[in-house]
C-alpha cells in the first residue's frame, strides 16, 4: 500500500465547483444546439458560462438537511393551528378574503414558477445557473404545496377557496396573475429569468409576497404567516440568483444591454399591474393594516429599487420609464381597484365591502392628496345606498386591457378624472389598452398578445358557460351561467361581506369558542 | 386507559377542496400528497403559446406518444410531496454522513486493497457524469411532461441524481484527490470503455418525448446500471475482496434505488395498463433502450468483473425483464 500524500484541502468555492461544474462536459455525440435548442433565439450572447459566480453554494446533502428541518417545524405549526381552530384568531372575518385572493391568485403561480425554473434549468448550458435554477424549481413546488396545505384548513370553514385551481384557470380577474406567468414561461429562458428571477423575485417580491405575509402576521393568521416565514430563506436565495443572472447576462456582451433593458421595462410594468391586487389588499382588505400601498411603493421601490438601479447603471441599465407613471398612480391605484371589485362582487370568489368611518379616516390620512377629493364621496354614496338596501352590483362587463387584462379602470396619468384609453389597429382588429406601457408591450410582440384569453371577450363569445348551455332561451341569466362555469355558488362565494355566510359563521364560532352559551 | 382531552369542536363546511373530492369520489379528508399533487398543474385557457415551442401549449399532452385519459391516474407509491420527500432524504443523508465519517475517521480508505481502490476509481467515479446527465434529463421530463402526478417525482429524481453525483465526487475525494476526478473525467471523455455510455447519455439529452426520456433514463439505463454497479459489483464482488467500506460509501445509492424503483414500476404499470397502444409503444422503447444500455454497460462492467461480465450482466438483464413483465410491459 502506497503512503498517502497529504491531500490538498479544497476551499469552499473549489469544493462547490467540483460538486457542480466539474460534473459537466462538452458533448461530442450530439450537437450543443440540439441539446440546448432554445438558447439562441432571444439574441442574448453568452461567451463564457464559466464566468458565472455561484450566488450560493449549497450541495444537495446540506439542502436536504436544512430544508427538512424547516418542513418539520412548519408542519408542526400547521397541525397545531388546525387542531386549535387557529382560524378563529384572525382579527376579523373580512381578513379571510385576503387568504382567498392568495390561494386562487398567487399559489398557482408558485407552481408555474416550479415548472418554469425546471425548463430554464434544463436549457441553460452552464452548470452553475442550471443547478441554481433547478434548486429554485424544487423550492417553488415547496411553496405551492405548503401554501395549499396551510390554507387547506381555512377552506374547510370558509367559502370562495373550494375550487381554487379551477377558478385560477377561469375567473375573470385571475387572468391578470395567470397571464403574467403564462407570459413569462412562454418567453425564452433568458427572458424568463429576467421576468421572474429578477423583476419578480428581486425587484417586486417585497411588494407582493411580503405584504401578504406581514398582513397575515398583523392579523393573527398564524398559518399563512408560518409558511411565509419558512419560505424566507428560500426567497433570499432566489433573490441572489435573480440579481446574479442579470449581472451575468449584462457582463457577457454589450449587445445584451438593450434587450435586457426592454425586458426590465416590460416586466416592471407587467409586475406592477399585477400588484394592483396587492395594493387594494393592503389598503382595504386587511382589517389591521401594515402600511399603505403608497408607503410600500415608496420604501420598497422608490428607495430600495432606486438604489438597485443606481447600482446597475454601471452596466448601462437605467430605471424603467414606467416608474414615473407609477409614481403618479400611487395615490389612486388601490382606490380605483377596490371600487372595481366592489362593483363586480357578484362575479368574484371573495367578498367586498365599504370601509367604515375609522378606515376612511385612515385612508384620508394616508392619501391626503386624493382620498377625500376623489374617492371618499363615491364610497360614502355606495355605503349610504347599501344602507338603504340598494347595494350596487355592476351587471355589465368591463372592457379589458389586451396586455395586463385588468378592466380599463385606470385614469390618465396626472388627471384622475379622466379614464385612460389607448388603442392599436393590428391586422384589421382593434386592440385596447389601459396605458401607454401596456400598449408598447403589445406593439413589441403583437403576435404574442393577440393570443390573450380575455375573460370578458370569452364570456361574450359564449365560451364561459357550462357545456350544453343555450344562451338564446328566454330568461337566460348570463351571470348564473358564468358562475356555474367558475364553479362559484351564488350567495355563498360572492356578494358583499355584510350578507356573507363567512361573516355569520365566524361570529357564531368565535362565540362558541370564547363564551359559555 | 385513554385520557380525554377536550377541544372546541366546530363542524367544518367541507373536508377538502372540490377538485380533490371529485377525484377521490367524496368530500372526505384528503392526504397532503393528494392536496399537494392533484390538479396542481394548470389545464385550461392558456394565454400564449411558448415562443420556444409554438406547436404546443404550455403544458401539452401531445408532447408524448403515450395517451392517458387522465394523467392523474399516476400515483407515487411513496406519496412524495416536497415535505415528505425532503424528510426522507434528510434521514438517508444522516446515514450517509455517518458512513462517510466512519470510513474517514477510521482511515478505512487506506485499508482498501489496491485492486479494489483502482476498480472504484476507474469504474465508479466516472459515473458522476452519468448522474449529472440524469439530473438534466429528469429536469426535462419535469419541465415538458404533463400533469403533476407524473412530473413532480421527476424534479425529486433530478435533484437526487445531483446528490448522487455529489456523493460519488466525495468518494473520489476521499480515496484520492482532485486529480482522481480529473482522470475519471478524461476516461469519460476519451476511453473506449466509456464511449458507449456517454453516447447513450448524450442521445437521451435530445429525446423530445418526455415519457420516452423517462423510459430511456429512469427505466432502462438506471434499471440496469444500479443493480449492476451498486448491487452486483460493489455490494457483492468488491465486498468479498475487502471493499466493504466502499459499500458503506454508496449505501445511499443502493437504498435510494430500492425506493425509486417502486415509483418507476408503478408509473410503467399505470401507463401500460391504460391501453394496448401504450403497452406496445412502451414495450418498443424499453426493448430498444435496454439493449443499448446493456451494450453500453458491458465495457464498464468489465472493469470490475473481467470475464464474468457477460454472465453477470445477463443476470441483471434477466431480472430487469422480469420487473418489466410484472409491470405489464412486453419485453
Amino acid at each position: 500500500m502506497d503512503m498517502q500524500v497529504a491531500k490538498k484541502k479544497l476551499g469552499l468555492k473549489e469544493r462547490y465547483a467540483v460538486m457542480t461544474r466539474g460534473l459537466d462536459w462538452t458533448p461530442s455525440y450530439q450537437k450543443m444546439e440540439d441539446i440546448y435548442p432554445y438558447i439562441a433565439y432571444e439574441g442574448i450572447k453568452i461567451h463564457d458560462w464559466d464566468k458565472w459566480e455561484d450566488p450560493f453554494r449549497l450541495t444537495m446533502d446540506a439542502y436536504w438537511k436544512y430544508q427538512a428541518e424547516k418542513e418539520r417545524k412548519l408542519y408542526a405549526i400547521i397541525d397545531a393551528f388546525a387542531q386549535n381552530n387557529g382560524h378563529l384568531n384572525v382579527t376579523d372575518a373580512r381578513y379571510l378574503n385576503t387568504v382567498k385572493l392568495f390561494i386562487s391568485g398567487i399559489s398557482p403561480l408558485e407552481y408555474v414558477a416550479h415548472r418554469g425554473f425546471a425548463h430554464a434549468g434544463r436549457q441553460f448550458p452552464g452548470p452553475g445557473p442550471r443547478v441554481a435554477c433547478l434548486m429554485q424549481s424544487l423550492d417553488e413546488i415547496r411553496h405551492a404545496q405548503t401554501q395549499v396545505h396551510a390554507i387547506s384548513n381555512y377552506n374547510k370553514y370558509y367559502n370562495g377557496m373550494h375550487d381554487f385551481h379551477h377558478a385560477h384557470d377561469r375567473v375573470w380577474f385571475l387572468s391578470v396573475p395567470k397571464s403574467f406567468f403564462d407570459d413569462a414561461i412562454t418567453a425564452g429562458p433568458f427572458e424568463f429569468m429576467v421576468s421572474i428571477g429578477f423583476s419578480f423575485e428581486y425587484v417586486l417580491t417585497n411588494l407582493l409576497f411580503v405584504p401578504f405575509v406581514s398582513g397575515a402576521a398583523y392579523n393573527g393568521d398564524m398559518g399563512t404567516m408560518t409558511f411565509g416565514f419558512s419560505a424566507q430563506s428560500d426567497e433570499a436565495r432566489h433573490m441572489t440568483l435573480g440579481l446574479e443572472v442579470i449581472k451575468f447576462i449584462l457582463q457577457q456582451d454589450p449587445a445584451n444591454v438593450p434587450i435586457v433593458q426592454r425586458w426590465i421595462d416590460k416586466w416592471t410594468w407587467r409586475g406592477y399591474r399585477v400588484l394592483t391586487l396587492v395594493a387594494m389588499m393592503m389598503d382595504y382588505m386587511l382589517p389591521k393594516r401594515t402600511m399603505s400601498w403608497k408607503e410600500a411603493w415608496e420604501v420598497y421601490f422608490e428607495e430600495n429599487g432606486g438604489a438597485l438601479f443606481k447600482d446597475l447603471a454601471r452596466y448601462g441599465i437605467k430605471m424603467p420609464d414606467c416608474a414615473a407613471q407609477i409614481a403618479l398612480e400611487k395615490d389612486h391605484l388601490s382606490h380605483q381597484a377596490w371600487s372595481t371589485f366592489y362593483n363586480y362582487a357578484a362575479a368574484a370568489n371573495f367578498h367586498t365591502w365599504m370601509p367604515d368611518e375609522d378606515e376612511m379616516a385612515w385612508l384620508s390620512s394616508k392619501y391626503p392628496e386624493s382620498y377625500d377629493k376623489y374617492y371618499r364621496p363615491r364610497m360614502e354614496y355606495w355605503r349610504e345606498e347599501a344602507a338603504k338596501g340598494n347595494r350596487f352590483y355592476n351587471k355589465t362587463l368591463p372592457m379589458l386591457c389586451q396586455t395586463c387584462q385588468i378592466p380599463m379602470i385606470f385614469t390618465e396619468p396626472g388627471d384622475p378624472t379622466k379614464l385612460c384609453y389607448r388603442e392599436v389597429d393590428y391586422k384589421g382588429d382593434k386592440y385596447h389598452f389601459c396605458s401607454d406601457h401596456c400598449k408598447k408591450i403589445f406593439e413589441d410582440e403583437p403576435e404574442k398578445y393577440v393570443q390573450a384569453w380575455l375573460p370578458v371577450h370569452q364570456i361574450y363569445q359564449g365560451n364561459c358557460f357550462p357545456e350544453g348551455t343555450d344562451p338564446t332561451v328566454e330568461g337566460f341569466d348570463p351571470l348564473a351561467a358564468v358562475l356555474k362555469y367558475y364553479n362559484l355558488e351564488f350567495g355563498r362565494d360572492n356578494l358583499d361581506f355584510e350578507v356573507s355566510e363567512d361573516r355569520k359563521n365566524f361570529a357564531e364560532w368565535r362565540g362558541q369558542a370564547t363564551k359559555n352559551v | 386507559m385513554q385520557i380525554d382531552l377536550r377541544t372546541v369542536s366546530i363542524k367544518p363546511l367541507r373536508h377538502t377542496f372540490d377538485n380533490i373530492a371529485r377525484r377521490i369520489g367524496a368530500d372526505k379528508p384528503a392526504s397532503r400528497y393528494q392536496e399537494g399533487t392533484l390538479d396542481m398543474q394548470q389545464t385550461a385557457n392558456f394565454h400564449y403559446r411558448p415562443t420556444w415551442d409554438p406547436d404546443h401549449l404550455i403544458y401539452d399532452t401531445a408532447r408524448t406518444a403515450i395517451k392517458m385519459a387522465d394523467w392523474y391516474a399516476f400515483k407515487d407509491p411513496r406519496q412524495f410531496y416536497y415535505g415528505a420527500y425532503t424528510l426522507a432524504r434528510a434521514k438517508q443523508q444522516d446515514t450517509a454522513e455517518a458512513n462517510f465519517d466512519f470510513v474517514e475517521n477510521r482511515g478505512l480508505a487506506a485499508t482498501l486493497p489496491d485492486e479494489v481502490r483502482d476498480t472504484v476509481l476507474q469504474m465508479l467515479i466516472p459515473l458522476r457524469h452519468v448522474a449529472w446527465g440524469s439530473n438534466m434529463n429528469n429536469a426535462g421530463i419535469c419541465a415538458y411532461g404533463y400533469g403533476t402526478a407524473f412530473t413532480q417525482p421527476c424534479i425529486y429524481q433530478s435533484m437526487d441524481q445531483l446528490g448522487i453525483a455529489q456523493y460519488i465526487t466525495r468518494v473520489g475525494l476521499l480515496l484520492g484527490d482532485v486529480d482522481v476526478l480529473d482522470s475519471a473525467k478524461k476516461a469519460w471523455m476519451e476511453d473506449d470503455a466509456w464511449q458507449g455510455l456517454r453516447r447513450y447519455v448524450e442521445d437521451c439529452m435530445v429525446i423530445k418525448d418526455p415519457v420516452e426520456l423517462f423510459v430511456a433514463q429512469n427505466v432502462a439505463l438506471d434499471g440496469l446500471l444500479y443493480p449492476l454497479v451498486y448491487e452486483t459489483i460493489i455490494d457483492d464482488v468488491l465486498s468479498s475482496k475487502g471493499g466493504t467500506p466502499v459499500a458503506m460509501l454508496t449505501q445511499f445509492m443502493t437504498d435510494w434505488y430500492t425506493e425509486v424503483k417502486k415509483w418507476i414500476d408503478a408509473t410503467m404499470k399505470t401507463a401500460a395498463a391504460e391501453s394496448d397502444e401504450n403497452k406496445a409503444i412502451l414495450g418498443k422503447w424499453v426493448v430498444a433502450w435496454r439493449d443499448r444500455a446493456a451494450a453500453a454497460l458491458l465495457p464498464v462492467g468489465r472493469i470490475a468483473l473481467g470475464e464474468r461480465t457477460d454472465e453477470l450482466t445477463a443476470e441483471v438483464v434477466q431480472q430487469f425483464n422480469a420487473r418489466m413483465a410484472k409491470a405489464g410491459v412486453p419485453v
